[in-house]
């Protein structure tokens, strides 16, 4: 039916089907967020939500045995809507409202990956899933190696990650260190739409356990998003990491929300004479050691930034790979810019202390370039 | 029968009051009301209260026999037709309610004015089904299938073969040749008799105490053995502790270690046929203690919303290592368990294998035809320790495993059984003792002389692709291994 509307359309305007049916695709896919430049093929816009819920429904429609499963994403259409529209199209069997068990139904989604299905597991928060962290471990990363190769889990762990606004202590940690040291798992953390797209699609292809953290407050934001972005068979590869910005002056590494504020944090320090490079990191496990490496071997200095907490955290672990790799190219001590050592609190203002901001990029990275006097040990 | 009684409490009340001179209208008029609410009394279930006697004599206040009457009624007895009506002075207030029902969500429920819970424990426990009696001869009118020689030859021998194993590997760890083992003592009928009745397509998710499933499969005796030792023809790959066997081949899930996370997978596996409609069934199996983890209240629970074929097979072998089952629970074993979940449920002589085959069969059928869970409860005894790591005498007493290793025995039972249609003998039993002992012998010897693993499998399979830098400290152990041999067992292969 497009295919006719889009030529009829074309054969109307005199365009060429090519352009017309780039534009009937775009109403389809996320009429909201429409520019109205039809003409152009560059700068779609894309919410991360409308990218990962294409994504899910697209990768549905082209395997059977793709199906979805959680609290709330039938029915509700998704606690945080991302599973909107799908029970609709694909039924009850294929997006499957469960009891409030998260070991319940991580456990039986691993099940039914060992047999051959290939779940989608939503977690309403990560902090959820320590219910279900198991299974996750026990059940479905370490089968493969434990069954020696018989019995692998093509299992996606997915959900919002890390601090939202004011949900409280109990609602806002960031996994992705834990999920990140455990051999047999992968950890994704998509930033943009087209991150969001490209490694849902991949993790759901992929024959190994993946976890995707994702984040609330990124799930409205837009982005731009390209044509080949938008192709059914899209993919990004796993563990590769995607310089955001390029710079000559100092190394930022970031995941997930810090991205967009490490971005900005980078304008702020080129009107400073700072030429900032911004790593978006997007997978965790395998993290990718060498982009990370080659980029401080370019810049001589790191600034690490995550919302998780700094002990045993993500930027740790790129610090001991940096010094492990490229110790010889470092000018100045990695910075480690990370949440607060404290449950999250409630209260707004405490709230926007207990996490990093923008200026606390810009500071950490000044004092890697010994603009600024550094901070006290004890500090 | 309370019926009459009230018809006849009503006509001596009548009758009563009459010669009091009392008005008799309050009672006729509150006939067809007394008899409706008589099933109000039916469904009281506090035990009966004593009766106060009534006045015999005419000379009681009429009034007060009226008051106290009513006092005992609304206490809510329950009326003893046995008492003479004469003195059964019992009525009901005027207002009895009408059967009616409410509609919540979930469905009509009938209400009841009576504050009454139901009792935690039960009078009577659910009771056993059983075929063969102690002596291993069948219970007149017990339902049962009739199974072929050749199948009962088959069950028999292998419940044998699998108490050899036990044996024999067991005494292997004793001799410091494996590193520890667990053996199914007083469980071989649930094993053979359950994997006789299940077809090869069916899978199993085991706890670990089920080898001889495998067994039944044709999982050989010389594999067992490898995975013992950890050897490199282990399919497993030398990556698990002894016992933890797993074959693909056999639609035998790896064992692991982590207790009743088989359950919820055993569900999620069950979904996964149900959406390809195949005609088979999951089973899986745990331990009493195993009933007591979230998975497997989470997995039944979500098996009967999602309506999947798969047996719940609970071996209650009265002791989760050393707590025996009245610490473990308090219901009425496992079985009530599976009615709270709204899943059919049976419980079974879990040593008498007949009764092991009948049953798995009917609930495989079941599983099948009516995409529902099944729960068995087979009661039964762990004669064996826990495992090498356990010494039960510390915590039971010598004559109880006795008791249970001799009459009970559920091989011995059902050797009987076998002997008494003739299709077994002394000489087949020391020639099948004899031979598989020999076997097991040569297994373990050859299984101990072989290679263990290379060092490449020490990396593959934590992904379905070896990542880089798996492979680049897989390049980094060999390296250093080469540059300080003496710092590594010879006998590892590269």
């Amino acid at each position: 039916m497009w295919g006719i509307l889009s030529q009829k359309l074309g054969a109307a305007r005199g365009l060429s089907s090519q352009v017309v049916g780039n534009y009937v695709l775009r109403l389809r896919l996320a009429p909201s967020a429409m520019p109205m430049r039809h003409y152009s093929s560059a700068t779609k816009e894309m919410t991360v939500r409308d990218a990962l819920n294409s994504a899910l429904d697209e990768e549905m429609a082209a395997d059977p045995n793709v199906f979805v499963m959680g609290e709330e994403v039938g029915e509700y259409q998704g606690a945080y809507k991302i599973t909107k529209g799908l029970l609709d199209k694909y039924g009850p069997e294929r997006v499957v409202d469960t009891p409030i068990t998260e070991a319940g139904f991580a456990g039986i989604g691993v099940g039914s990956a060992y047999h051959g299905l290939r779940p989608v597991i939503e977690f309403m928060t990560f902090n959820f899933s320590m219910q279900a962290i198991d299974h996750i471990i026990n059940s479905a990363a370490k089968s493969n190696y434990m069954s020696a190769g018989q019995i692998n889990v093509p299992i996606v762990f997915r959900g919002p990650n890390g601090p939202a606004a004011g949900v409280g202590a109990q609602h806002s940690q960031c996994y992705g260190a834990w999920y990140g040291s455990v051999p047999g798992l992968k950890v994704l953390v998509p930033y943009s739409s087209e991150d969001a797209r490209g490694l849902l699609k991949a993790a759901i292809r992929d024959p190994d356990p993946v976890v995707f953290l994702e984040n609330e407050l990124l799930y409205g934001e837009t982005f731009p998003i390209s044509a080949e972005a938008l192709d059914s068979s899209f993919c990004l590869p796993i563990g590769k990491a995607k310089i955001e910005r390029e710079g000559k002056d100092i190394t930022i590494t970031a995941f997930s929300k810090m991205v967009g504020y490490a971005l900005k944090a980078a304008e702020i320090l080129e009107k400073e004479g700072i030429n900032a490079e911004v790593i978006n990191l997007r997978s965790i496990r395998p993290l990718d050691r060498a982009t990370i490496n080659a980029s401080v071997r370019k810049t001589n200095r790191l600034v690490t930034v995550e919302e998780g907490f700094p002990q045993h955290g993500v930027g740790a672990e790129i610090c001991a790979t940096v010094v492990e790799d490229s110790f010889g190219y470092l000018d100045a001590p990695v910075e480690r810019i990370a949440g607060a050592d404290v449950p999250t609190p409630y209260a707004a203002n405490l709230e926007r202390m207990a996490f990093p901001q923008i200026e606390d990029i810009v500071r950490a990275a000044k004092r890697a370039c010994y603009r600024s006097v550094p901070m006290a040990a004890s500090a | 029968m309370a019926s009459s009684s009230l018809t006849k409490s009503k006509t001596s009340i009548i009758h009563h009051l009459k010669s009091t001179k009392f008005p008799l209208l309050y009672f006729t008029n509150h006939t067809s009301s007394i008899r409706n609410s008589h099933n109000l009394l039916h469904t009281i279930s506090s035990p009966p209260l004593p009766v106060p006697r009534c006045a015999t004599s005419s000379r009681i206040n009429p009034f007060i026999v009226f008051s106290r009457c009513f006092e005992s009624v609304c206490v809510g007895r329950r009326l003893h037709s046995a008492a003479s009506a004469s003195n059964d002075v019992r009525q009901f207030p005027a207002e009895a309610p009408s059967q009616q029902v409410l509609d919540f969500p979930g469905g009509k429920v009938k209400f009841t004015p009576k504050l009454a819970f139901t009792s935690g424990s039960t009078e009577e426990r659910v009771p056993c089904y059983r075929v063969l009696d102690d002596s291993g001869q069948p219970i007149i009118d017990s339902d049962s299938l009739k199974i072929s020689k050749e199948l009962a030859v088959k069950m028999y021998s292998d419940m044998v073969t699998l108490e050899v194993m036990d044996t024999i590997f067991y005494e292997a760890q004793r001799q410091g040749r494996i590193s520890f083992y667990a053996t199914t003592m007083g469980e071989e009928a649930i094993n053979i008799a359950s994997a006789a009745a299940l077809h090869n397509d069916d899978f199993v998710f085991p706890q670990y105490r089920e080898p001889g499933v495998l067994l039944w499969r044709g999982f050989p005796l010389q594999e067992f053995a490898h995975q013992c030792f950890g050897n490199k023809y282990d399919n497993g790959k030398g990556r698990q502790m002894p016992i933890h066997y797993g074959s693909r081949k056999h639609n035998y899930f790896t064992v692991a270690s982590t207790v009743a996370t088989q359950i919820p997978h055993a569900v999620g596996a069950a979904y996964s046929l149900k959406m390809e409609k195949q005609d088979s069934c999951v089973i899986t199996y745990f331990g009493d203690g195993g009933s007591s983890t979230a998975d497997f209240h989470a997995a039944v629970n979500f098996a009967a919303v999602l309506e999947v074929p798969v047996i719940f097979f609970c071996r209650n072998n009265g002791w989760a290592i050393s707590t025996p089952i009245n610490e473990q629970l308090r219901s009425d074993g496992i079985v009530v368990r599976g009615k709270a979940y709204g899943v059919p449920s049976i419980r079974i002589d879990g040593n008498d294998a007949l009764a092991i085959y009948s049953a798995v069969h009917k609930a495989r059928k079941m599983a099948i035809e009516e995409q529902t869970p099944v729960l068995i409860e087979a009661l039964t005894y762990r004669t064996g320790h826990h495992s090498t790591s356990d010494d039960s005498t510390k915590y039971r007493s010598i004559d109880e495993i006795e008791q249970w290793r001799g009459g009970q025995n559920p091989v011995k039972r059902f050797r009987k059984w076998m002997e008494s249609k003739g299709w077994w003998s002394d000489e087949a039993e020391s020639e099948h003792h004899c031979s598989t002992r020999k076997q097991l012998s040569q297994a373990i010897q050859a299984a101990e002389q072989v290679e263990k693993p290379t060092i490449a499998d020490m990396f593959n399979d934590v992904y379905d692709v070896l990542p880089k830098n798996l492979m680049e400290q897989e390049a980094f152990i060999r390296k250093t291994i080469k540059k300080h041999t003496q710092d590594y067992p010879s006998d590892v292969p590269l």
